[in-house]
């Protein structure tokens, strides 16, 4: 019978096709602007994941996100470093400086300052140079990803709309940093920021040559945990020895999603786009599907009175449903994920983890059960006497 | 001869809703029915042949009277054994057909034998076997909208008779169709009265068919108001 179940639905090609378009539809907005916004979200945090060799985070017990600007004082470095169990901690700047380039243009950069003696914290990967040309004279790594549009140089030329024409900077080219020199020594490859601004790679000491003047400049400090000692525990004992927060990567990257998504509209926007996607589903194949079924309920009538017991419908419509929305769910999952491949991943924030085609196919699964359910009842509630009307 | 009746019902009563509202359906009906005999339902619109028929077969429950379908009480079942016993022992033929409009002749007239769970394959045989046995030899593939209504309403017939039931119960079975068709779509009918031995009625509208009934029962306000037997030349 749930052969014959299969063929009643493939073979009403109109509501089936309605069905499928209208679950692959809502498939396809779930999970694409589910991953949108998981990109996004992901983004707020790249810097974290771009500084993969700590483990853990110390900043001031204020700091909102890893983009807040709230320094420490110098003597906290050492006070980090007198908490047994940690192998190292070393200084880290992080703040925005404006950036004069070449031709006169301005622009603003968030510059890195990074520890002097063991470059820690610097870029991951490089494109060209190394990580060590940081220890030339006012030495600057820049970002890859910012050199077309900011970070890019006038070759002197101008185009046939009277317009300069510029190109990417590269080893070599000089700018200003706050009026003080800086040389591109690297090049390198981050992963993509939500922040504007270009990454500039620089030492700790040259950053703070670059910075006006203040007292507090240590953005915060970063900690490698002994061998065989839990980052979770000693980010809890420098919590308490210094009364500085100390968070290992995961959730600092955690509290800076946190914060994004608490202090901005975007978990919201994003938030009506998906349920739209999901009403849409509800409203198109739920509606469709629960017609189907009543265009079919004489037939399941005619079966009742031969005999179809009401779990037997139940299984037939139920596995109509279930099959409806595998199809409409791969559907609409292969058109999203197509739609991310099809995009240049340094424009659009796309990432689809494997919580998303989870989550869209739970939601598939309340609109065909929704709609199912509400079949099922007029299935089961079916008037004996309707199977001897026409 | 009581025990050759495959229905014995008695002063049936039934009746919709409550209140103002509430709508006598039958008020003391009584049908017998022996093996082997053809009889027709007749009365107007709202005289309680769909009623009483939907008792019999068990799709519905009386509120009084007494009532012996092939020697059950379809009432005193509960639902599964009512539902099984059905599907076991009553072939429907309905005035639409209700045949699924996407499946073929021969899986549309397996159903009822799926439905009770018998193998695919032996369910397929039985139904091509059935198709045959109502002159659609060779239509196991079609679908029933290739097919006129007279091979649709014999394809019907054919899943009706599949799991061999005793009792056959028929709406209305020629009112969709031209009056040849629905005489020859009879004669298969009476067949399985007169010459199976089983037990037939058949609700009907159409006195063009009359002749092929043993009795006819008619029925008026809910009660079996006369019976008659067709003249025997038009038998």
């Amino acid at each position: 019978m749930l052969r014959i179940a299969i063929k009643m639905l493939f073979g009403d090609g109109a509501r089936f096709y309605g069905i499928l378009l209208g679950l692959a539809f809502a498939s396809l907005l779930i999970a694409q602007q589910s991953s949108i916004f998981v990109g996004l979200m992901s983004r707020t945090s790249a810097f974290i994941r771009d500084t993969p060799q700590a483990d853990i985070w110390v900043t001031d017990p204020d700091l909102l996100s890893v983009d807040d600007a709230k320094a420490l004082r110098d003597t906290d470095l050492q006070r980090v470093r007198g908490v047994p169990g940690v192998a190292w901690a070393v200084p880290l700047f992080k703040g925005l400086l404006g950036v004069k380039l070449g031709d006169g243009r301005r622009t603003v950069c968030e510059v890195v300052g990074i520890d002097d003696a063991t470059l820690i914290g610097g870029p991951h990967t490089m494109l060209d140079g190394q990580v060590a040309d940081l220890r030339q004279a006012d030495a600057v790594i820049v970002d890859n990803r910012r050199l077309a549009r900011e970070l890019r140089m006038a070759t002197g030329e101008r185009g046939p709309d009277g317009k300069p024409i510029y190109r990417p900077m590269r080893v070599g080219d000089e700018m200003e940093l706050n009026e003080r020199r800086a040389v591109v020594v690297g090049i390198c490859d981050n992963g993509e920021s939500f922040q504007y601004a270009p990454q500039v790679y620089t030492t700790y000491s040259r950053a703070l040559q670059f910075q006006p003047a203040v007292r507090r400049v240590m953005s915060m400090v970063l900690v490698k945990a002994e061998p065989g000692q839990d980052p979770a525990e000693l980010a809890r004992q420098i919590e308490a020895r210094t009364g500085l927060s100390a968070l290992p990567a995961s959730p600092f990257e955690w509290k800076t999603i946190g914060f994004w998504m608490r202090e901005t509209g975007i978990p919201i926007n994003f938030g009506i786009a998906i349920a739209l996607g999901f009403f849409v589903g509800v409203a198109i194949a739920g509606q469709m599907f629960y017609n189907f079924t009543l265009e079919n309920l004489k037939y399941f009538g005619a079966m009742k009175a031969m005999g179809a017991s009401s779990w037997l419908l139940l299984r037939m419509v139920a596995l109509q449903g279930v099959v409806a929305g595998a199809i409409g769910l791969g559907l609409g999952l292969g058109l999203a994920s197509a739609f991310g491949l099809s995009n240049n991943p340094d424009r659009l924030a796309f990432v689809m983890t494997w919580h998303i085609p989870v989550i869209t196919a739970g939601a598939v699964l309340v609109i065909v059960v929704g709609a199912s359910l509400i079949s099922m009842i007029r299935v089961i509630r079916l008037d004996p006497k309707s199977v001897f009307q026409g | 001869m009581a025990t050759n009746l495959a229905i014995d019902a008695a002063d049936v009563t039934k009746a919709y809703g409550k209140g103002e509202n509430r709508v006598v359906a039958l008020a003391g009906a009584d049908l017998r029915v022996p093996y082997g005999e053809l009889v027709m339902l007749v009365g107007p619109s709202g005289c309680g042949k769909t009623t009483l028929i939907s008792i019999l077969a068990g799709l519905l429950r009386r509120d009084g009277g007494s009532c012996s379908v092939l020697g059950v009480d379809p009432q005193a079942l509960r639902n599964g054994p009512r539902t099984a016993w059905r599907g076991r022992n009553v072939g429907f033929v309905f005035q639409q057909f209700n045949l699924v409009p996407t499946v073929t002749a021969q899986e549309n007239v397996a159903i009822p034998l799926l439905i009770q769970g018998t193998p695919r394959a032996e369910a397929m045989a039985r139904a091509g076997e059935m198709l045959r046995k109502v002159g659609l030899g060779g239509r196991e593939c079609s679908l029933p909208l290739q097919m006129s209504g007279g091979q649709q309403q014999r394809v019907a017939i054919a899943r009706a008779l599949a799991p061999n039931p005793r009792l056959l119960v028929c709406d209305e079975p020629t009112s969709a169709l031209d009056g040849a068709t629905g005489q020859s779509v009879m004669e298969l009918v009476a067949r399985v009265a007169h010459d199976d031995g089983h037990a037939v009625v058949v609700i009907t509208h159409d006195e063009r068919i009359y002749r092929f009934a043993n009795r006819i029962v008619h029925m008026d306000d809910g009660r079996v108001t006369r019976t008659d037997v067709p003249p025997k030349e038009h038998a």
